[in-house]
């Protein structure tokens, strides 16, 4: 589904990635590891298509197709879903006007008919209930005055709501209570099929305990410099990562 | 960050779609600007005596005032002499009675502008006073007006068939000696729109004026007098485009209301004038508008809605003078200002009965290179007790280019007056474009969401085709402009 071939990616001049390689398959949840810094959110952007940053050599493939020429939004109706590691305030758009827009634009993309405004508020009630959030959140300016908690459980609500293919999850987990943090696992749950795929970037093992990750890679000054099993994570967690340092 | 600018930049820099010119022929008389050619326009109007020397009056008047500078705005000197000061089209005296006797190619313009007259006429129920120039040529649903008692027809008619009724009003919201554009306008003024509501009647239709500028080197002078008499109700809606066109062109016009006790009166405006050259700002409208309504008598309402896309240079200040207790004015606005256009403009609310309200929403778009003004006072005199006013002023940028400034002004003068104002500005970031994006959400869509979310207070108090069309508007004015 999502193959990446010898990554190079600057910013501003500096190199950030520096050859990476990873191939997601259909089905697998992949967990990317790393310290602060070291390129986790520069990859998952590259991949979305943020255009600040400069991919200098390498591809990404998606479906067997190169995207990096694609618009970001070109490749979000082919079904690539970021979830921001910091989640974008849009004062005065309301949430529900605005995830609807969004899936009918991936509707009328894929050819299906557009929800009208009662179709759509019956199939944003069953996601509502999958991350138990109120339906109060519906009606307010999308992620305005939300707490980081409610932002990041957006951000699964409207992954839920998209249904895209290939799901990118930079931090979803970060800065969740624990039930919070139950919460939006059983929204990656909920979301995850044969047919979707799931890379997830996070600090902290105790995510991977709801989830099955089927990989997981360390990625150290701009390349992946290990890739194991859940067992890395666990490893890595109480070794650090100067562990990998060589 | 280059790449972003780009994205800004693209979404900023649309072309005006509106700009074409029509082929009719034009009775236009020479530039310049003195005794004589207020006369003379005067005369081609066949005025009464008293209008004539009204409109002396106001021009020495003029000529011994400044032209203002306090706005916000910057453009070279305007010379008057080089104006020309009476415009019409030929076919007007044997006048059209229907649409099918107006000039086919001011319908073609029309249809251009995707506002056809039939189906405005069918679609919309809408009575239709077409300005072309500075005469009108076409009114349409006069007798269903008329049978409910409402005059509605051309400023000249109005002077021709009730001059007892223009004479009483002409100039008794705006005097000539006002100031220098009213002043102007006064002198020299054309033709535009007049309405009377009599006594009780509800308006059975919104009332609508298309304005449209399309002779060269013709200022454009438009004076409108609405008179809601007691107990009635008007709601009157005024939009306009014009041609492209390289000579800058000045418009000042001058509008009047005049509600009576238990009357209201609700004017909306969509305004998009040829904002000038995209690249370099030449070209573009220049309006100077003054706009002003008083409620002359008790529990009266004056409602000020626009939307103010189009000119180069906008000044305008739809005010209400809140003279009889219990009395109600508003002022909603959306004002755009993108690539060159500077936009000053605002309110005033002048709170002279008892138990006056008012409410003041501007919203403030600046894209491209755009220069965006809210300038607004609130009045409370010494014998308005209990006056409340709650103004708010919110301003958004695209791009990192353009700029909005707020200068409110408040004036009370009687301590019971409970004020409120709030204000606030923000951006389109790239980020919310992006977040939009990724959503799969276009750059296009995600501004005119982010627009219309910005400017939804003020859409919904307009009519609503006019808030489908202004939305429209938003979208035209802003996209590739934004996408
Ligand atoms: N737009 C930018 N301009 C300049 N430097 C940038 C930009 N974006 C990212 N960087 C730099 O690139 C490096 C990688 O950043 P990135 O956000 O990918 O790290 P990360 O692994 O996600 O870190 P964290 O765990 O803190 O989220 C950092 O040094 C960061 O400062
Ligand atoms: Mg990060």
């Amino acid at each position: 589904m999502l193959e990446i071939k010898d990554l190079h990616v600057k910013v501003e001049d500096k190199d950030i990635l520096k050859g990476i390689n990873l191939t997601v398959h259909p089905g697998e949840l992949h967990a990317i590891m790393g310290r602060n810094g070291s390129g986790k959110s520069t990859l998952a952007n590259v991949i979305a298509g943020q255009e600040s940053y400069e991919i200098t050599s390498g591809d990404i493939l998606y479906n067997g197709t190169s995207i990096i020429s694609e618009s970001p939004e070109e490749r979000a109706l082919a079904g690539i879903f970021m979830s921001f590691q910091y989640p974008v305030i849009i004062p005065g758009v309301n949430n529900t006007y605005f995830l609807k827009a969004a899936l009918n634009a991936i509707r009328k993309h894929q050819g299906k008919t557009e929800l009208d405004a009662v179709e759509f508020l019956k199939l944003i009630r069953k996601k509502l209930a999958v991350v138990e959030m109120d339906e109060k959140y519906l009606h307010r300016a999308v992620n305005d005055g939300f707490s980081g908690g409610e932002k990041k459980k957006n951000e699964i609500l409207q992954m839920l709501t998209l249904e895209p293919a290939l799901a990118i999850l930079d931090e979803t987990d970060s800065g969740l209570d624990i039930d919070a943090l139950k919460i939006v696992a059983a929204g990656v749950n909920n979301y995850r099929r044969d047919d979707r795929a799931i890379v997830i970037i996070t600090h902290y093992q105790r995510i991977l305990k709801y989830l099955e990750a089927d990989y997981v890679h360390v990625l150290i000054n701009g390349k992946i410099a290990k890739s194991g099993g859940e067992n890395l994570a666990e490893q890595l967690e109480e070794k650090g990562y100067s562990w990998l340092d060589n | 960050m280059k790449t972003q600018n780009k994205t800004i930049e693209k979404v900023t820099s649309q072309d005006y779609q509106y700009g074409f010119v029509t082929d009719i022929e034009q009775d236009t008389i020479p530039p310049g600007l003195n005794e004589d050619v207020i006369r003379l326009i005067s005369n081609k109007k066949n005025e009464p005596d008293w209008l004539t020397n009204w409109r002396l009056k106001a021009y020495n008047n003029w000529l011994k005032m400044n032209e203002p500078d306090w706005a916000k705005v910057d453009y070279p000197k305007i010379d008057y002499q080089s104006i020309s000061y009476y415009s019409a089209p030929k076919d007007k005296s044997d006048g059209p009675k229907s649409l099918d006797e107006v000039d086919p190619e001011l319908v073609k313009t029309y249809e251009k502008l995707g506002i056809p007259l039939e189906e405005q006429k069918m679609l919309a129920g809408v009575a239709v006073d077409a300005v072309f120039d500075s005469v009108s040529v076409a009114t349409t649903f006069k007798e269903d007006l008329g049978k409910a008692g409402v005059i509605f027809s051309s400023f000249s008619e109005a002077v021709q068939d009730y001059p007892d009724l223009v004479k009483k009003y002409l100039g008794s919201v705006v005097p000539y000696t006002d100031n220098y554009f009213a002043a102007l306008n006064s002198a020299v003024f054309s033709d535009g729109s007049f309405v009377y509501i009599p006594k009780g009647v509800r308006c059975p239709m919104e009332l609508s004026t298309y304005f449209r500028i399309n002779a060269m080197n013709t200022g454009q002078f438009e004076r409108t007098l609405i008179i809601a008499d007691e107990g009635s109700h008007v709601s009157y809606l005024e939009g306009c485009t014009a041609p492209m066109r390289d000579e800058n062109q000045l418009h000042a016009a001058v509008v009047e209301l005049v509600a009576h006790k238990d009357a209201e009166i609700k004017y909306s405006t969509v305004q998009n004038w040829y904002p000038g050259n995209p690249e370099t700002g030449k070209g573009g409208v220049y309006n100077f508008v003054t706009k002003r309504g008083i409620c002359e008598g008790s529990n009266s309402k004056i409602s000020w809605t626009q939307v103010e896309t189009g000119s180069a240079i906008t000044w305008k200040y739809p005010s209400c003078i809140l003279k009889g207790d219990d009395s109600v004015g508003e002022f909603y606005s959306v004002a755009v200002a993108n690539n060159f256009q500077q936009a000053d403009t605002g309110t005033k609310m002048i709170h002279s009965g008892k138990n006056t309200r008012s409410t003041i929403i501007s919203k403030g778009i600046s894209a491209g290179k755009g220069q965006n003004t809210y300038r607004g006072q609130v009045k409370i005199m010494k014998n308005a007790e209990n006056a409340r006013n709650y103004s708010q002023c919110d301003s958004i940028l695209i791009g990192d280019q353009c700029s909005a400034h707020t200068f409110p002004y408040i004036d009370v003068r009687n301590p019971s007056a409970q004020m409120e104002h709030e204000a606030s500005t923000s951006t389109i970031g790239e980020d919310q474009l992006f977040y939009c994006n990724q959503r799969g959400i276009s750059t296009e869509d995600a501004v005119s969401l982010i627009v219309n979310g910005f400017c939804k207070e003020v859409f919904r108090e307009l009519p609503m085709e006019f808030a489908v069309e202004a939305q429209k508007l938003m979208e035209v004015t802003l996209e590739g402009s934004v996408g």
